[in-house]
């Protein structure tokens, strides 16, 4: 059969010449956050948290667990670069090299396809905005974070950093420190939106730094899909995405949150997510990490009211230089709460995927009930993959299942497929396709022909 | 007509077929027959292009073209088909999927929807007496060992296949099933001039469908071939005469 062609396609690999408006000078110190609050007009309150989260980031220590991060150099970063000197409502009104990367990656098309509202970020800030007419009578807010902070203060503040405090960790510290950009989605009462809303981030820049911080509300009985995709030009040099996402769903409300997570290889992906769900909630991750250097998230649920549900599919493939540390967390607080993770990674030509997860039923949370399923491919001896379970059950009348496989992609599978009449690449494709179908089959549509294409795109000519 | 030519065969450099020599022609019905372990399904394999066995010696012919070093899609576009003893599960890949990506590989040319393509695939399951909510699931993922081989069918009707392998078609399945199997692939025969070798330990599928020659395997060497009759020697007296 065909011989091993190392390989690893990325088609969003380029890049337009850089032209910034503003861009504070490299490295990070309280001046550098002090020209970010100030190009933004910001009040006393927002550099004070800034300020303050600073401190917090030089004082916290790297991560204990997963991944090495010592090799970042955080004074080999740019923290604020602003690309244009507003945000417009109509792509042909963006620079033509801004404009000409969102059409490569196809958002103009997406968002008259099948999209409510876009929101598209280029290096520091929010560049382009849209919001279906119908939406915005209806009461829903897709705002930047920036022009939330300074039209909705009170409706921001109720949640901003309530749900990532900084001192959650020290990448949420950072992201709290010099943030800029990121979604604000507000859903009123009963209003169930119907077409998703997505952001998409791009970062062009030579070792850029991103940090965009996102907060959704979901009023009572209210329902969401939010989408983000983001993809990068391939530098030798690392860049650093470092973002925050905060998710507050009340009573009955529902957010479906989908990630696909397209980095190219020389970035780090250090992003805190977490939701917070009072009684009857519902919060779903799908969560899917194709690119980066090393990402290291876990979407995380808060079940604080009883019934509340929280949900992760995550999917990770990791090819060659790649670390993805990926997973899921639930908190069950309250009674009759259920969660379920279901982890699927694949491993290719040396990547390195591990499920890092946490499940956690606190005595109260009675009647709660929790399954996780990891489900490991490794395609070759290179390549490896773990499992890190944290599970606790301090209810006893919860129940908490936790199942894992392991598997690789047997000779006698591509021979039948083979025998079939199908090309090597394409049996593997099929075999692959099939492990990751039980979460493809919950994205919308065009988004699931896109990730099998991706995936399929990424591998190819990787086997042997 | 498949051809094979004083075929020599190991594995682990250790050899398991020797000198094999046999012909299966379009419309015919071959028996090779032989205790366990004396290589009929490694002759099944080896026919298929499985990559775990080393050719040492000898040809492999189908329709006058040598296959001996083909890739095993490049045998089934020629029109060969392997139905397995025992098939693996690829979970995830819809049976109904695989079953039209099958279709759409052989008839290029063929404008058929799909959903009159899941009409004709859910009446001939029903023939078959298969679960049509099997349809909707991974290929093979917790099947039985007979839906396994009912699956193997449903790929044969669906492809255009010239030449049938059937390796132990009878396991898992019982009478009733394998009647309907071979109702089946009687059609094909006298409607396609399908060829086909049976690969069997008993004789006792030829009183469904009847040989037109018998091929006696032992430790990897064919030992006798002849008619029919040739069965009922084996079966009073055994393999080892």
């Amino acid at each position: 059969m065909a011989k091993f062609i190392p390989a690893k396609k990325y088609k969003y690999g380029f890049s337009s010449p850089e032209a910034a408006v503003f861009k504070t000078k490299k490295g990070l110190n309280e001046t550098v956050i002090r020209q970010i609050s100030a190009a933004k007009h910001e009040t006393k309150d927002m550099l004070n948290f800034r300020l303050n989260s600073y401190r917090q980031f030089l004082a916290k220590p790297l991560p204990s667990w997963g991944p090495d991060l010592s090799k970042i150099n955080f004074d080999d970063i740019y923290y604020y670069l602003k690309p244009s000197d507003r945000e417009v409502k109509n792509w042909n009104s963006l620079p033509s090299d801004i404009k000409n990367t969102y059409d490569k990656l196809g958002i103009p098309q997406a968002e008259r396809d099948y999209l409510g509202g876009v929101k598209a970020q280029y290096e520091s800030e929010v560049v382009y905005g849209s919001l279906i007419s119908r939406l915005t009578r209806q009461g829903v807010i897709f705002c930047s974070m920036d022009e939330a902070v300074n039209k909705y203060p009170d409706l921001v503040w109720s949640h901003f950093s309530q749900i990532v405090p900084p001192d959650d960790n020290k990448f949420a510290a950072l992201n709290s420190a010099v943030w800029s950009g990121g979604s604000f989605i507000y859903i009123p009462k009963g209003l169930k939106v119907d077409l998703p809303l997505q952001a998409y981030f791009r970062i062009n820049s030579q070792n850029m730094g991103q940090f965009e911080r996102t907060l959704i509300m979901v009023d009572r009985d209210a329902f969401v899909h939010y989408i983000e995709g983001c993809t990068a030009p391939k530098y030798s040099t690392d860049s650093l995405h470092a973002a925050v996402v905060e998710i507050y769903i009340a009573p009955g409300g529902r957010c479906r949150y989908t990630t696909i997570q397209n980095w190219s290889t020389n970035v780090y992906n250090l992003v805190t997510k977490r939701a917070y769900v009072e009684s009857g909630g519902v919060m779903e991750w799908v969560d899917g990490n194709l690119g980066s250097k090393t990402t290291i998230k876990y979407p995380s649920t808060i079940l604080a009211g009883p019934h509340a549900h929280g949900q992760v599919l995550s999917i990770a493939v990791a090819g060659s230089n790649q670390i993805l540390d990926a997973g899921g967390k639930a908190i069950h607080l309250a009674p009759h709460t259920t969660s379920q993770v279901i982890s699927k990674s694949i491993s290719f030509n040396g990547g390195q995927s591990s499920y890092r997860g946490t499940v956690n039923i606190a005595k109260k949370a009675r009647n709660s009930r929790s399954k996780v399923v990891c489900d490991a491919l490794i395609l070759d001896h290179r390549s490896r993959s773990d499992t890190y379970p944290v599970n606790k059950n301090f209810s006893s009348s919860s129940i908490l299942e936790h199942e894992a496989t392991v598997s690789k992609i047997g000779d006698d599978q591509i021979f039948y497929l083979m025998s079939r009449g199908f090309s090597q690449s394409e049996s593997e494709a099929m075999i692959i396709n099939g492990f990751i179908e039980p979460i493809v089959k919950e994205l919308p549509m065009e988004y699931g022909l896109e990730l099998n294409r991706l995936i399929n795109l990424q591998m190819e000519g990787s086997l042997g | 007509m498949i051809h094979l030519e004083n075929l020599t065969v190991s594995v682990d450099k250790k050899v398991i077929l020797s000198d094999i020599n046999f012909s299966l022609k379009p419309g015919q019905i071959v028996y090779l027959m032989g205790p366990n372990g004396s290589g009929k399904s490694t002759i099944a394999s080896v026919l298929a292009g499985h990559p775990h066995y080393r050719i040492e010696s000898g040809q492999i012919f189908l329709d006058k073209k040598d296959i001996t070093k083909l890739d095993p899609d490049k045998r089934a576009n020629l029109g060969l088909f392997l139905s397995n003893q025992s098939p693996p599960a690829i979970p995830g890949l819809t049976v109904k999927t695989f079953l039209w990506q099958i279709y759409k590989k052989f008839h290029p040319q063929q404008k058929i929807l799909l959903s009159e393509f899941r009409r004709l695939i859910e009446s001939e399951s029903n023939q078959l007496k298969l679960n049509p909510e099997l349809l909707n699931r991974g290929l093979n993922d917790g099947f039985s060992g007979g839906e396994r081989k009912k699956m193997e069918l449903l790929q044969l009707l669906v492809s255009r296949a010239r030449y049938l392998i059937l390796d132990e078609i009878d396991s898992g399945l019982d009478i009733d099933a394998i009647k309907i199997i071979f109702t089946k692939i009687k059609k094909l025969i006298s409607d396609q001039k399908l060829g086909v070798l049976v690969i069997t330990h008993s004789g006792s599928l030829t009183k469904y469908l009847a040989p037109d020659r018998v091929l006696i395997l032992s430790q990897g060497v064919i030992k006798s071939s002849g008619s029919a009759a040739l069965i009922s020697q084996i079966e009073s007296r055994g393999f080892d005469k």
